[in-house]
Order: structure tokens, then sequence, then C-alpha cells
């Protein structure tokens, strides 16, 4: 058995709006090996961010997590203390690449700065020892050491994501959160650095978490795809269960959804509706208003997560007893 | 193979060509290069392209940001002035009636009834825009949010004084959101578009480029922003509205996957070039230039065996800048096929590729296939 990394338990993240309460993530669970790649899918809307912005406690107001066990290396760090969480776990054992590089970096500082600042701040070094860890991260990331010195607006969006990419390996943390890490990429850029997250990730045995709307890409990396729908993993499994084996009607809806580049031209399936306002999600499974299969018990009950084979879980009544 | 040069010849069927078109937007000199008396510098973002499209065609322009695909479509719209070259554009009778009418005579019209629109000075382009719209990439972005549903789809009415009352506009405007599937219509109406889900807006921005009943539609990444599950629907309804009204698109993207439902002519573009084109399924089962091949060696799909293989795309550096583009081939320092064939050197580096024709209405810009 491998070791288990991070494991979240009923997590719940919600917003409390002047509307109503945003059940952004309601009632998730989850486990992550150590070493092992997950990948989160889903429709925009449908709580993934909010589930990687939870784990490295960094949700926006008015969002809070509102209950919920994340044990990460068998401790709770939901318990610690803010200020406990910033010194220990964050950045030092739980690290993030954010969606939309060309936003995170600070324009007024180099990139060799920001990187640095990280170093200095975690492990007290000077800005000269530093700075040669710096060269190390950028030369590992596939940018020229000299590069350092440039200010981010001088790099193209490729070298920005690979800067964020060496920030969030720096100091080596156990479990990395990559959310959207090549939207607004192009299609060639987009492929070197996949290629780059996977040669890092088999070298330094790093955990990755992978948000995106993108199933192709969950593929070129995950061992494991957590499917979600308004809030909720509707189907969890590896790779091969989620992608060759689809139980859920949405999964095998978003799976369909895909334009391919090879094989016959299906005419493109589509998942009709919009999905649910979450300050009143739909009664039942919330997928049934969108669902072709959908039958008598599905609007009145919520379906329990059910192992269809060893490992492969999935949340609707088709497959559950009743 | 006959390995004939492209040459852009109209024929009756054509709504649409594009002879050598240029866009280049210049860049503001320093003081000291003005006084040294150095050139002025141009991006060159559309550097000499030609094509024609035929009506009833979906026409996809292809490649990554910054090959210029946008700005040919802006270009094509006269929302951008060409720098040189020729936009024939055939059009309807009541364009040029109207034309007459502002007292406004096209320079010339061919024997098949194109005029050249790159021509046209720029008072006389507003009733052009009754038979050319743009639908644009960011729904979010392209609806002002302060408007309601009804009143962005009626102001182009009020504009083109279409619909004498405000019942008839009315009544177009319901009709329209019926044709992109927003229904009941006066449900949507009264919305703002921060109402609306991110489809549902991009159906508003079909529906306004709708309004006016055009023939030719430049689709400029109508489905990037959308979620996957949902692209399949809009571009379900393009093609259905395409049917209804006889409708001629360009169709600009990124995603080649995409293209291939719905394009069935693709034109791949490099640096401001065309580096290939021909029918979709031809250039996409069987791409030539080295170039095509890496953005189709890119492409992920959904195969979990992918994760246990790097993803080798045949490709080296990054795109080198619009200003200072290499010579020769523009692809050739990027050119892994190059490295292969080292006798083309001496073509690569000093010659720009001519675009033949290797197969049957397949063209190619490259020196593995042209003659020297």
């Amino acid at each position: 058995m491998s070791e288990v990394l991070l494991d979240v338990r009923g997590l719940k993240t919600y917003f409390y709006t002047t509307k109503g309460i945003v059940k952004a993530v309601d009632n998730i669970s989850f486990k992550l090996n150590k070493g092992e790649v997950l990948g989160i899918a889903g429709e925009s809307g449908c709580g993934k961010s909010t589930t990687a912005y939870s784990i490295i406690r960094l949700v926006p107001p008015p969002g809070r997590i509102a209950g919920g066990e994340i044990y990460f290396e068998g401790r709770d760090i939901l318990k610690l203390s803010p200020e406990a969480f910033r010194k220990s776990i964050r950045w030092k054992k739980i690290s993030m690449v954010f969606q939309g590089a060309m936003n995170a970096l600070n324009p007024v500082f180099t990139v060799g700065d920001q990187i640095a600042e990280v170093i200095m701040l975690h492990k007290g070094l000077t800005k000269r020892e530093a700075y040669a860890i710096v060269y190390k991260m950028l030369q590992m990331v596939g940018i020229d050491p000299r590069r350092a010195h440039s200010y981010p607006h001088e790099l193209s969006g490729g070298m920005k994501q690979r800067v964020m990419i060496a920030m969030a390996l720096t100091l080596n943390p156990p479990l990395v959160i990559a959310d959207e890490p090549t939207t607004a990429l192009d299609v060639v850029v987009q492929a070197q650095i996949m290629n780059l997250l996977k040669r890092l990730q088999r070298e330094h045995k790093t955990s990755i978490i992978l948000i995106t709307h993108d199933l192709s890409l969950i593929a070129e990396i995950a061992d494991k795809v957590a499917i979600m729908y308004a809030g909720k993993i509707v189907e969890f499994g590896t790779s091969e269960h989620v992608y060759l084996n689809p139980m859920h009607p949405y999964t095998r809806g978003l799976l369909a959804s895909i334009p391919r580049l090879h094989g016959d031209i299906k005419k493109l399936e589509w998942i009709p509706g919009v999905p649910p306002d979450l300050i009143k999600p739909p009664p039942g499974c919330r997928f049934h208003p969108r669902c072709k299969e959908k039958f008598e018990p599905c609007d009145k009950e919520e379906p329990p997560m059910v192992e269809v084979e060893p490992g492969h879980y999935v949340a609707c009544w088709l497959y559950a007893k009743r | 193979m006959s390995m004939e040069l492209f040459r852009v010849e109209p024929d009756e069927k054509t709504i649409l060509y594009v002879k050598d078109l240029k866009t280049w937007f210049p860049l503001r000199r320093s003081l000291s290069e003005i006084l040294t008396g150095k050139p002025r510098k141009y991006v060159r973002a559309v550097d000499g392209i030609s094509f024609k499209i035929q009506e009833g065609d979906v026409f996809g322009l292809a490649g990554e940001s910054g090959c210029g695909k946008t700005t040919t479509g802006k270009t094509i719209l006269r929302l951008v002035d060409p720098t040189a070259g020729v936009i024939g554009y055939r059009p309807r009778k009541q364009l040029l009636e109207q034309w007459r009418r502002m007292g406004y005579v096209p320079a010339s019209i061919d024997k098949y009834g194109s005029i050249d629109i790159a021509k046209i000075p720029s008072k006389y382009l507003k009733p052009m825009r009754r038979e050319m719209q743009m639908i644009f990439q960011d729904p979010y972005g392209s609806l002002n949010p302060r408007f309601t549903i009804y009143k962005i789809l009626e102001e182009p009415l009020i504009i083109h004084k279409i619909g004498k009352t405000k019942k008839e506009r009315y009544e177009l405007v319901a009709k329209a959101l019926e044709d992109v599937k927003l229904t009941p219509p006066e449900d949507f109406m009264f919305r703002y578009p921060h109402m609306l889900s991110g489809g549902q807006r991009q159906r508003v921005g079909i529906a306004r480029a709708l309004m006016l009943n055009p023939r030719f539609i430049v689709a400029d990444e109508p489905v990037s922003m959308l979620d996957v599950s949902i692209r399949a629907e809009i571009l379900e309804l393009m093609m259905e509205l395409k049917r209804e009204y006889n409708l001629t698109y360009i169709f600009i993207t990124h995603d080649l996957a995409v293209s291939r439902y719905i394009t069935n002519k693709i034109a791949i573009m490099y640096l401001g070039k065309i580096v290939e084109m021909g029918n979709t399924r031809t250039v996409l089962e069987n791409p030539l230039h080295p170039y095509t091949h890496a953005l189709i060696k890119a492409i992920p799909d959904p195969d979990p065996s992918n994760r246990l293989r790097i993803r080798e795309v045949p490709i080296k550096g990054e795109v080198p800048s619009a200003i200072f583009i290499p010579p020769g081939c523009r692809f050739h320092p990027r050119c892994v096929t190059l490295d292969e064939h080292p006798e083309l050197k001496q073509y690569c580096t000093r010659r720009e590729p001519p675009l033949i024709e290797v197969e049957k209405d397949h063209y190619v810009a490259c020196w593995l296939y042209a003659k020297k």
C-alpha cells in the first residue's frame, strides 16, 4: 500500500453572500497517495478551484471553510492557526501554480526577485544565497538563468508559466496544486508545459493536483481523476476507470463532447442546460435536470457514493442500491 | 504532383478573396531614431496572404496566438485598414444600390461582380456592415453590461434604420432570440448580460451578428472561452443558422480539433503567412508543412495511456517577434525537418518558399516540396 499524503474528508466551503449561501464545495472526500497525480475536472463553477483554494487555505472572502477535515501527512491542517499554516505548510509542503500566469506575477519586480523572496522568507537565506537557488530552479524549468533579471513583461506567456512552476517547486514540496496551468497558452507551449510537469513529477516524486476543465489535458498526466459537478464529486477512479469505463452520465457527456483529431467525425454531443445555481441547488441528484437517464428517485434523494469496482466510485442512482 | 504556384482565381461561386493582403502596424520611433533617420519599423501582423472563399464555405484560419489570424479577420471587415493587397467581395444588389444613392460607385467591378473593399473610403463602409458581421471571442467582454439584451440587439436595427416602429423592431429581436434558441424570448430580452451564462451570452453575440441579415460572418474563436461541454451546442447552432440563412463563415481558431468538426477548408498561418491550405480533412490527415505537423502533435487527446509517455512535439524555440521576421522561410529557426535535411539550408534561410499545390487543392509553402 502506498502512503496516503492527503486525505480530504467531508470538505465544505461556502460563500456567504448577501443573496444567500453559495455551497461551492459541498461535502467532498478523496484521498491522494504520495507521488500520485490527481486530476479534478468539471465545468466552470463546479467548485474545482475552490477545492484547491481550500486545501492551501486561501479561500477568498466571503468564502469560508464551513466543515470537514483535511489531513495532510497525517495531521488535520484545518486545525492549525493561520500563522502556523503559513509557516509550516503553505509553500513548504503544499504549493500552487495559479491560474493565469500572466497576472499572477508582480510586474514591478524581476522574476528572480520574486522566486528569491520565497527562499529568503522560508529558509532565512541572504539574497545572494537565494539567487544561487533561483538560477538552478530556472534552469530546471528550461529557462536561461540570465532571465532571472527580466521583468515579467519581457517574458512570453510560456516562460511566465515556467517561472510560476519554478516558484511552486522552489521549496520542493510534496504536493503541488496546479490550477488551470495552461489555459490561455498555445497548444505547442501547453504540450511543453505538460511535459515539464510530467518530468518534474517523476524526478521529484511530487504529488500533483491538476485542476482543469479539459479532460484531454488530465489524461496527459493524471493517475486518478475526480469529476466534479455543482460542488460534489460525482465520479472518482483511476484514469483507466474514468476514461475507458465512465459510469456517471455526466462523465459520459463530458467525454462525448470533446472534439477529437483522430477517428470518425461523429456528431459532437453536448450536455444541454446550464449548471445549477449553488444557492438553491436542485433536490436529489444535482445533475438530474440535465440528465438523459434520470428516473424516479433522482429528483428526490441524493445518490450515495458507491464503489462499482475496486477504486472506482460513482454517485448515481443507476448504480446505487436503494 | 502538379507543383503549380497558388494563384487566386475568383469564379462565380467566390464570395470573398484576398490577394497579397498585408496589414502592418507602424511602431513609434524614438527621438534618436528620428534624428538619425532610421527607417520606421513595423509589426508585420499579416504579411502577404492570398485565399478565396466560396459561397457556403466555412473557412478556417488556424494558428497560434500572434500568427495574424484575428488581424486577417478584422482587416477583411475593414475594422483595421490593410497596408496593401486586394480584398475582393461580391456585394448584394441592394448594397450597390445603397452606395449609388450615397453617391459612391466602386472603382471597378470584375466580371463576377466583385469589388475591392480595401479601396472603399471609410465613410461608405456603414451599409457594408449589413452584409458582413463578426462574432467576437469573449462573450463576457463584448456585450455592454449596462444594456439589456433587448437593447443590445435593437441597436443595430436603429443604426441601420430597419424596422420603422418599435413593435416591428421588437418582433425582429424576438425572432433573433428564437433563432439562437433563447426561448421564450420574453424571458431573456430584459435581462442584463451578467444574468446569463457564458453559453447564453455567446448566443446573444451570434444573434447580434445576425440582426442585420448578413451573408458573411467572421467568427473569431467563438467557442474558445466556453466550457467544452457546451461548445458543441454553439457550433451546432452556428451550422444550423448557416443552412437556414445561407451564410458563409470565416472561422478563426487555434483549436484544430474544433476546426475539424466545423470547417471544410483550412489555412494554417504562421507569423503572418499561410504555410498550408486545403480541405480540412486533407490537411489534418495528411499534414505536409513541418509546422502543421507540430501543431497536430501537440494536441492532447483523452487517452489515459498518454500519461506514461512524454509528448514529442517536433518544434524548437519560441515564436519570434513579428517585427524582426527571420529571413527566408520564417519558420526555419524552429524547423526540426530542416535539421534532418541540411541540403535545404541554402534555400530555407535565404528565400521565402512559395505556396504551391502539392496535390489537388492542397497547398504548402515549404522548400521540402517546392522546385528550387
